[in-house]
């Protein structure tokens, strides 16, 4: 499985660039996993207010979820640390069905 | 994330130095290293991951910090601006890599054949001098033309790139080791180039001539064992295991 951090997009660029069109940005990065997680630490999701989501923390299992967090850092202004996995009733309803359990930082565009 | 530190990370990344973003996971506060001054114990945590390529977690002062490197892309140089060098072009970029090619024939080497690459019209020997492939470079050579081949493949055997691969036939490379042989070097050294080039993929096309290349440098790159068997997982108790032909 890979183990490195590259991505093919720029995630951050294109948080930069919806930062620059007037957009409230936040970024969410997966920085811990366990078992059979389908991205690696590091990878990267960037969400709009207004609902854009490009890249990806999940094989799209928890994107809806991590979504959801990231439009409450954005209106609070303030990170927040998620956690994701087998034996956390909300992971299991959103379903992180490949059996891994992973941590997703999630933090405003300031 | 503050979009002064953003801007400093892309910044970094856009002049190919290695970067490391460290994250402090309670209340988000950022660093960049090695451009800022950190704790040793960060530091070294940073130092590292770069070297892994693998992000990191790890405990200061009862703090989580997260560790994320950013290494500058991995690069391929091609030699010979032909028409497989045009195909992997567009493939390269998606998969992480920075694209150099070298061909001294200016009718091959141009913006318009092979737009967003680093272009060298420099004699291969001059060229692989510049562009000093390292740990991190995948050499291929494509032109079939010893004179611009084998000065090519000959830095490359003394450089650490971590990939080496020559286009041509069986009985093409066979002279051509003959060659790299008469300067010097010996059959460990030749083992390190992948030829005929490419996985075999059965292709036929430029473009599938292409991936077949592509696909062994990402194999190189991950560390596959290509060319042995894979061993096929047990199947788990109680699961019906189906299909796999003894």
């Amino acid at each position: 499985m890979s183990t490195d951090t590259t991505q093919s997009e720029d995630i951050l660029a294109i948080a930069a660039r919806w930062k620059a069109e007037g957009e409230q940005v936040a970024i969410a990065t997966v920085v811990e996993t366990w078992g059979s997680s389908p991205r690696p630490a590091g990878s990267r999701l960037a969400v709009t207010a207004s609902g854009r989501l490009m890249g990806s923390v999940s094989g799209g299992c928890i994107e809806g979820a991590v979504a959801d967090a990231a439009k409450q850092a954005m209106s609070s202004g303030e990170p927040a640390l998620l956690d994701f996995g087998i034996s956390d009733e909300r992971a299991w309803e959103v379903g992180l069905s490949c059996g891994g359990k992973m941590k997703v930082f999630v933090e405003p565009l300031t | 994330m503050r979009a002064e530190i953003l801007a400093r990370l892309q910044a970094e990344r856009a002049a190919q130095r290695p970067v490391v973003l460290l994250t402090r996971l309670s209340d988000g506060e950022q660093h960049l290293w090695p451009q800022e001054a950190l704790p040793a114990m960060l530091a070294e945590a940073a130092r590292a991951a770069l070297g892994a390529e693998k992000a990191a977690n790890v405990m200061l002062d009862g703090e989580a910090w997260f560790v994320h490197p950013h290494n500058p892309p991995l690069r391929i140089i091609v030699v010979g601006a032909v028409h497989i060098a045009q195909a992997m072009a567009p493939m390269a970029a998606p998969l992480g890599f920075s694209m150099a090619v070298v061909d001294p024939r200016r009718a091959f080497a141009t913006e318009e054949r092979l737009p967003g690459v680093t272009l060298s019209t420099d004699w291969p020997d001059e060229a692989m001098v510049a562009l000093k492939p390292d740990i991190r470079t995948a050499v291929v050579t494509l032109t079939h033309d010893p004179k611009l081949d084998d000065p090519a493949l000959d830095a490359a055997l003394r450089s650490e790139a971590f990939y080496i691969g020559a286009l041509g036939s069986r009985r093409t490379h066979a002279k051509r080791v003959a060659r790299l042989k008469d300067l010097g070097h010996d059959d460990a050294a030749i083992a390190r180039i992948h030829a005929p080039v490419g996985l075999d993929i059965a292709a036929v096309t430029a473009v599938e001539i292409a991936l077949s290349v592509m696909a062994e440098i990402v194999a190189a790159r991950r560390g596959a064992a290509l060319g042995q068997p894979r061993p096929i997982p047990a199947p788990e108790q109680g699961r019906v295991s189906i299909g796999i032909g003894a």
